[in-house]
Order: structure tokens, then C-alpha cells, then sequence
């Protein structure tokens, strides 16, 4: 099982300078992501999901920086190399796509022009024409109709489904190992969502890749992950295969996410909403990050932190009170 | 009392383009062709669709933002069609709207105390002491608390913005508010406190909600009534259960199959969801035939009336649409969830 892995992390520290001494955004992260599986990452805003993307493409704003932690990649730990080995392998063997399709292509160029810039990076010698033929692939490859013609689009002319798949083109354009797609089709409609999830499913079939996926919709969640980990306020609270957070879930803050989202099938009055919200990483609370909105916070709890412990198979939860069940909380 | 708070008649929105040296008009877009629909007092319509089909744009004509090309707007039982000046910002009161964007739509200059207090000055409603009581007691309605009247917009969180965007809404008492997707740029969990804020504000004040939204999820939450729209027109509109249980129009059947949801097998297929045509170029007759797995000759050719809450020259002939959805969260996990929710009270 182990050499499967494809990215393992372990211990991932990423740490911005304050006046009161560093602040860890992304805390004590280990995570594992076998070949063509898919994990996806959960929390909310400010939970440290981002940041542990941008760590893994070592692409944290300055000041901030990995202070500690391995991040393995195919036998390579990505934490301690050069910037010139990582350009090498960002954006060649890991794709990255972000959440806002307007804002990550450059407006002034056409789209053709962005694909084979990214294309010429990773490969110099290429003709021009060369280079066009691939871009064109790329672009048949997410199913934009009429691929040779839509190269000499600006962004402004494309609607924002075809904006991510251009995004999505870009990234696999050099057959990376892993996508990292962040909040990939948040900004979209349901409809060229459901486009969007099915395109990087099939690609994935096709390819082999493993997809790290970043969002905060568990519907995307169970239709598209293998795997999944819970975040909040930088460490990862809980962690689990797909079906066993939607039949098993431990982490109290992980009830109150499923809790929150409204359901096609079901009627409630009110939704269950988490009070309060994700503290800085300058206030976090003293023992568990999450006891201050928990409801079932011990003394316990309010002093020390708790581990990532193993329940079951390849199920992790950070929780004093884990199993649920010792909360009084039926099974 | 069920009152009558707005109805549009045949709403109709044509933005032209126009080149050349005499602007002359090249090109023509029915952002909005002829939408009609009513909604009541302390009631919840929500207007989806994809981007790009008119939802924004039909809101901000009933609310006269924009000036409609054609149609009746009934507001309060007075027709406002085709009011202007004074008597017109006098209404404005009893409208109001809440934008998506928490982070664009409050001055950042502006200590929220300020922000809210304007459209009392605006609307000359109380002296100084009653506007500063007013929005101390606004701050309260939406959980926030009298003290950060002082703060700036930027100390707050997106859903604490969003509270402020609904207390400015709030501020001169109206009886419709227009949310244009108030929770989408929101996370899941402040999602759901907005919303619940939403529903407790609307019962107490028996406020009519124009909701806009693309989550559909969301919307069976908060609609009483649903209207779906297709670049521009209106091709279904019923009461929410209908509309979830028994969707009769085949774009209508496309949002709800769209939906992400988990499938243990992961055996789901691939929706053939098609692309939105251009609405510079609609296509001829139904607009949604190219799409349509059900299109006929005669959709070609013929737009379909909007008869009894669908579009749909073939309404009658679909096949039944199974709109069980299996949920994401299993029962065990949905008993915890439960008496996670008891726990708290």
C-alpha cells in the first residue's frame, strides 16, 4: 500500500512571521494520496485548506514559508527543493487549477497565447507550431467545441465554464501525476459543474492522476472524492474514506458541517449552523481550536489538544471524546 | 392576510447595440421577454437558472433599478409602472435588496453605524437619538451587537458583512426585499446561520422575499414558490414541493439531475448538460430545444406559452421524472447530527 502513495505528507508546518512570533497557518498536517485516488479537502474559510495547497505547489506568499514537515511526492520531498528543481516540476507534473477563472488567466492575452507559454516552459525546444497542435489537443481534450478556433479567443469572449476548462486544459497540458484543483467549480453554475466534475473523472480514468481537491461542498465531496480530510483551524480534525464521513462521522465539527448544508431531500426549519466562526491563527483558543464552538466541550478540552487518533481502518479523528458514542450520542 | 405585495405582467427587458456613425441598432438582447408572476406577503419566490438568464436583471426591473421595455409592475396595489421623481424614491422605502458580494457592496470608509444610518437619513425617518437607537436595535436583529456600529466593514467576516448588508436592507421597514444570492459567497456553515437569520427575520416581519439563487439546495430551503428561467423567459414556475417532486419542464428536470450527489457505486452518468447558446442569438422557437432531449419539429419553430406554470410545447408527454434523491448523509451519521442539534438546543 505504501509505495502506492503518491504524495505524502507528514508533519506540514507552514508559519507566517507576526509581532507576537510565527503564526501556523497550515499546523502539523499528514495526509496521503495514492495514484489516481482523489482527497479531498474540507472546511471553511480560514481553516488553512488553501494554504496547504499553496504549501504542497510551495507557492506561499512571502513571508510565509513551510518551517517544518516533509512533503513527498513521488519519492521527492518537495519542502527542500531549490526553486529551480520545483519550477521544474509545478505545472509539469503537478497541475494546479484555482477557483476564479477570470482572475487567473491574463486578460490581455488571447487563450492559445497562455496555453503554450505554460507549454514552452516545461519544453524550450518546441516549435511554435508544434506547441499550437498540443495547445489545440489540450483544449479537445476538456471538450471545448471548435478547440483550433476558441485559441484565439481572449478570456473576456469565453463564458466562465469554458474559462475553467481552459484553466483545466492548462494544467493537464504537460499529463501531471497530481491536480490540485482548488474550489474548482464554486464560481459556476450547477450545470457546468457537473460538466466540470465529470471532466476530471474521466481524465482521471484515462490518466491516472491523483486529484487533490479543495472545496467546502460536501456534495461535490461524496460525488467526487475517494478520500476525504476534515480541516479547521489548521490541523485536520478528521479524516476518512468518503462513505465512512457520510455514514460514520466522528468530529463533532464534522456533524456540524454535514448539519449545515440544506438537502435536497429532506425539510427542516432551520439549518444546523456551526455559531461563531473560524478563529485567526493569532486567537486561537487554548486545548482543542474548535472547543469554544463545540457542544460537547469538556474541561478537557479547554486545556489540552487533541491527537489525530486511528478509530477504525484508515479512519483518524481529533477528538477527545472519539468515539461519538461515548458521548451519549447513539451509533 | 394574504396581500398582494408585487405582480409583474409581461416583463420585458431589450438591451440594443448599436454601431456605426448614426448608432443605429445592430443587435438586440431580450435579457427578459415577458415574465409575469406575483408574490405575497411574507412569502419566499426564488428565480433560478444559469448565469446569464435574466434572474438579476427581472429583480432590478420590478424594483424599477432598470427601466423595463415593456410590462406592468403592481406594487402594493398601486401601479408603478411608469412612476417617476419623488413619488418614486418615497416607494423605494418599501423595497429594498441584498447584493452577493459582502465584501463590494458596503463603503469601506463607512463605520457600519454610518452605513446603516443613511437610508434612515435618507428617507428623513427620526432625529438623531431615534437613528442611533434604530441601529442599535438593527445591529440586534441580525445578531450583531450595538458596538460595532463603531467598526469599519473590513473587521468583519463575510457572513458578519452579509448581516450588515441585511440590516441596511432592513433599516426603513419595507415589505419586499429582493436577495440576490444573499449566501452564495458564504461558507456552508455561516451559509446556514444566514439563512436561518433570513427565515426568523421573515416570519417576524412578514417581509416578501424575491430570492435569487443557483443553488438549488438553498432554494428548496428558502422558496415557497420557484420560477425557472431560460434566457429570459420564464419556462416553469410552481410551488416548491411541485416543483422538487414532480418537475414538468425538461430544463427544469437538467438543474435538478445536475445537482452533485453522491452515488456509492460512483456509477452516476454524465449528465449531457449542453452549453447556454448566446442570448445575442437564441435560438428560434423554444429557446431551450437544442438541449432538449424531447425536441420536436414544432419547438423548432414555435416558442411555447407559458400554460399552467410550464413552457413546454410537450409537457404533457414527458416520461415520469424520478426526482428521488439519495442522501449524502446516511441515517446513523443523520441521528448524530440530530442529537448534536438536541444538544445545543
Amino acid at each position: 500500500m505504501a509505495e502506492a502513495e503518491l504524495l505524502s505528507i507528514t508533519g506540514l508546518r507552514t508559519q507566517f512571521p507576526s509581532d507576537s512570533g510565527p503564526l501556523s497557518v497550515v499546523d502539523g498536517v499528514s495526509l496521503n494520496l495514492a495514484r489516481g485516488q482523489t482527497l479531498a479537502v474540507v472546511g471553511e474559510s480560514g481553516c488553512g485548506k488553501s494554504m496547504l495547497s499553496l504549501s504542497i505547489m510551495r507557492l506561499v506568499p512571502r513571508p510565509g514559508r513551510i518551517a517544518e514537515g516533509q512533503i513527498r511526492f513521488d519519492g521527492v520531498d518537495l519542502a527542500s527543493l531549490s526553486d529551480r528543481e520545483m519550477r521544474a516540476i509545478r505545472g509539469n507534473r503537478i497541475g494546479m487549477v484555482f477557483q476564479e477563472p477570470m482572475t487567473s488567466l491574463n486578460p490581455s492575452f488571447t487563450v492559445g497565447d497562455q496555453i503554450t507559454e505554460a507549454m514552452r516552459a516545461h519544453d524550450k525546444r518546441a516549435s511554435k507550431a508544434a506547441l499550437v497542435t498540443r495547445a489545440v489537443a489540450a483544449l479537445d481534450r476538456v471538450r471545448i467545441p471548435s478547440a483550433a478556433r476558441r485559441l484565439d479567443d481572449y478570456p473576456h469572449q469565453m463564458s466562465g465554464g469554458m474559462r475553467q476548462r481552459v484553466m483545466i486544459a492548462m494544467a493537464l497540458s504537460c499529463d501531471p501525476d497530481l491536480l490540485i484543483a482548488d474550489e474548482p467549480t464554486t464560481a459556476l453554475d450547477v450545470t457546468v459543474q457537473a460538466q466540470i466534475l465529470d471532466l476530471i473523472r474521466a481524465l482521471q480514468a484515462e490518466s491516472g492522476m491523483a486529484v487533490l481537491l479543495v472545496t467546502h461542498d460536501l456534495g461535490v465531496v461524496a460525488e467526487a472524492a475517494d478520500m476525504v480530510a476534515v480541516m479547521y483551524a489548521g490541523r485536520v480534525v478528521e479524516q476518512a474514506r468518503v462513505s465512512d464521513v457520510f455514514s460514520d462521522p466522528q468530529h463533532p465539527y464534522t456533524l456540524g458541517l454535514l448539519g449545515s448544508i440544506p438537502r435536497l431531500e429532506e425539510d427542516r426549519a432551520r439549518l444546523l449552523a456551526i455559531e461563531g466562526a473560524v478563529p485567526p491563527p493569532s486567537l486561537l483558543p487554548q486545548g482543542c481550536r474548535f472547543n469554544p464552538r463545540c457542544v460537547f466541550a469538556s474541561d478537557l478540552c479547554r486545556v489540552q489538544q487533541p491527537m489525530l487518533r486511528e478509530l477504525g481502518a484508515g479512519h483518524g479523528v481529533a477528538c477527545h471524546h472519539a468515539p461519538v458514542e461515548n458521548l451519549g450520542v447513539a451509533a | 392576510m394574504s396581500a398582494l405585495v408585487l405582480e409583474v405582467e409581461g416583463l420585458t427587458k431589450h438591451f440594443t447595440r448599436s454601431s456605426g456613425v448614426f448608432r443605429k441598432t445592430t443587435s438586440v438582447v431580450r435579457a427578459v421577454d415577458g415574465v409575469s408572476f406575483s408574490l405575497r406577503r411574507g412569502e419566499t419566490l426564488a428565480l433560478v437558472g444559469e448565469s446569464g438568464c435574466g434572474k438579476s436583471t427581472t429583480a432590478r426591473l420590478a424594483l424599477r433599478l432598470i427601466e423595463p421595455t415593456a410590462g406592468a409592475i403592481h406594487f402594493e396595489g398601486s401601479d408603478i409602472s411608469d412612476l417617476q421623481g419623488a413619488p418614486m424614491r418615497k416607494l423605494r422605502r418599501r423595497m429594498q435588496i441584498v447584493f452577493q458580494d459582502p465584501f463590494a457592496s458596503l463603503n469601506p470608509r463607512m463605520r457600519v453605524g454610518a452605513i446603516l444610518e443613511e437610508p434612515l437619513i435618507l428617507h428623513g425617518l427620526g432625529d438623531a437619538a431615534a437613528r442611533k437607537a434604530r441601529v442599535a436595535e438593527l445591529l440586534g436583529l441580525v445578531g450583531l451587537s450595538p458596538l460595532h456600529a463603531m467598526r469599519y466593514p473590513h473587521e468583519f467576516s463575510g457572513g458578519q458583512r452579509q448581516r450588515i448588508g441585511i440590516a441596511r436592507a432592513l433599516a426603513v421597514e419595507p415589505s419586499l426585499v429582493v436577495l440576490d444570492e444573499p449566501v452564495s459567497a458564504l461558507d456552508v456553515s455561516i451559509q446556514a446561520q444566514v439563512v436561518n437569520l433570513l427565515k426568523d427575520i421573515q416570519a417576524r416581519m412578514g417581509l416578501a422575499y424575491l430570492f435569487i439563487a443557483h443553488d438549488l439546495a438553498v432554494v428548496k430551503h428558502m422558496a415557497d414558490h420557484v420560477a425557472v428561467m431560460y434566457l429570459g423567459r420564464m419556462v416553469e414556475i410552481a410551488p416548491k414541493d411541485a416543483l422538487f417532486a414532480t418537475p414538468r419542464h425538461p430544463y427544469t428536470r437538467l438543474l435538478l439531475s445536475a445537482i452533485p450527489r453522491p452515488d456509492p457505486q460512483r456509477a452516476r452518468e454524465a449528465v449531457p448538460v449542453g452549453e447556454l447558446p448566446s442570448p445575442l442569438f437564441p435560438p428560434t422557437g423554444c429557446h431551450f430545444h437544442p438541449r432538449c432531449p424531447y425536441a420536436s419539429e414544432l419547438c423548432r419553430v414555435e416558442a411555447p406559452a407559458l400554460v399552467d406554470g410550464v413552457a413546454c410545447h410537450h409537457a404533457e408527454e414527458l416520461p415520469a421524472f424520478c426526482a428521488e434523491v439519495a442522501s449524502p448523509v446516511d441515517p446513523r451519521a443523520a441521528k448524530r447530527i440530530a442529537l448534536y442539534a438536541a444538544k445545543r438546543g
